[in-house]
């Protein structure tokens, strides 16, 4: 019996240590991609030093903090909620989730307003007043798409994965055992909310 | 069941409280760190701006890392692979910027 009892544990024990290897390994794929991106653009930065310059003085650093703070909340409300778990305080667990997604959906809905003006202000890939500008700032913008959209495509990932969590947690289908899954979808959540960190700066504050 | 209920409350309140604390406490710190970064960048110091932020946002990185994602919980061998990760990319990048930046 006492056997069956340490089995299961150090089941239990390797499959969390193997989810957590793979999102790890995950995640360094992760950083590979953002982190050559970021190369990208210091590099492009160097070479159109002006023109990167005047190029981001489109962007408003309002809805560059704007999301920082909505992302920097999430993380915590993410944390907060796994904690509450741990401490079998189901109720916590479930409405610190719930307030992620509120700030997820914040998150998203202000990208949307952000690119909606830049578009309207005629900054958008193949728009005729951007190509009419200089080589740098067409890089300029293109990076921050590219960059910035990519980045929300993981946010938007991550939310499928919050939601699949959040509604697990509602049907009390979680317990001690699969917590590690659980735990894994907040890993990722993390990841993509410390790559905003190094986002913000570069588009927003450095140029 | 509501007495029940309230002593489950008060034992996780007593046993726990202190990890919802850090939790806000590093939240409060990244939070306070994301002001002082446009702080920082609205006052035109030219090139040691760049060198401010991005440190402001490896502290940043640092703290959501160890504390949000459990690192100081974690067994060595994911510290240290981790470790060897963001070497390569900070030796990538700090040769990049020493090339392009600063020269």
């Amino acid at each position: 019996m006492s056997t069956i009892a340490e089995h299961t544990i150090e089941r239990v024990h390797q499959d969390k240590s193997s989810l957590w290897s793979g999102m790890w390994v995950f995640l360094f794929t992760e950083l590979v991609l953002f982190g050559g991106l970021f190369l990208i653009f210091a590099v492009y930065r160097y070479s159109f030093q002006t023109e990167f310059h005047v190029a981001a003085k489109g962007l408003s650093v309002t809805f560059g903090a704007l999301n920082t703070f909505l992302l920097i909340t999430s993380s915590l409300t993410v944390a907060l909620s796994f904690a509450a778990f741990r401490k079998k305080n189901k109720f916590l667990s479930i409405s610190t989730q719930m307030f992620t997604m509120i700030l997820a959906f914040g998150f998203l809905i202000n990208r949307y307003v952000e690119w909606n003006i830049n578009i309207q202000n005629g900054n958008f890939p193949g728009s005729k007043l951007l190509l009419a500008k200089g080589s740098g700032e067409i890089i300029f913008f293109n990076l921050y798409y590219l960059i910035t959209g990519l980045h929300t495509i993981h946010l938007i990932i991550g939310i499928f994965l919050l939601e699949i969590a959040a509604g697990r947690l509602l049907k009390g289908r979680i317990n001690a055992a699969n917590f590690a899954r659980l735990e894994t979808a907040g890993l990722y959540w993390q990841w993509v909310c410390v790559i905003w960190l190094f986002l913000f700066p570069l588009f927003y504050l450095i140029s | 069941m509501s007495g029940e209920q309230s002593s489950f409350l008060h034992n996780t309140a007593v046993n726990h409280k202190p990890t919802y604390g850090i939790y806000i406490l590093v939240w409060l710190v990244l939070m306070m760190l994301t002001g002082a970064t446009v702080a920082v960048a609205g006052i035109n110091l030219g090139n040691i701006t760049i060198v401010i932020v991005l440190t402001i946002a490896v502290i940043q990185a640092y703290l959501a890392l160890t504390f949000f994602m459990r690192l100081e919980k974690e067994n060595a061998m994911f510290k240290i692979f981790i470790g060897i990760a963001l070497l390569f990319l900070v030796v990538s990048i700090s040769l990049l910027f020493s090339n392009y930046s600063f020269l």
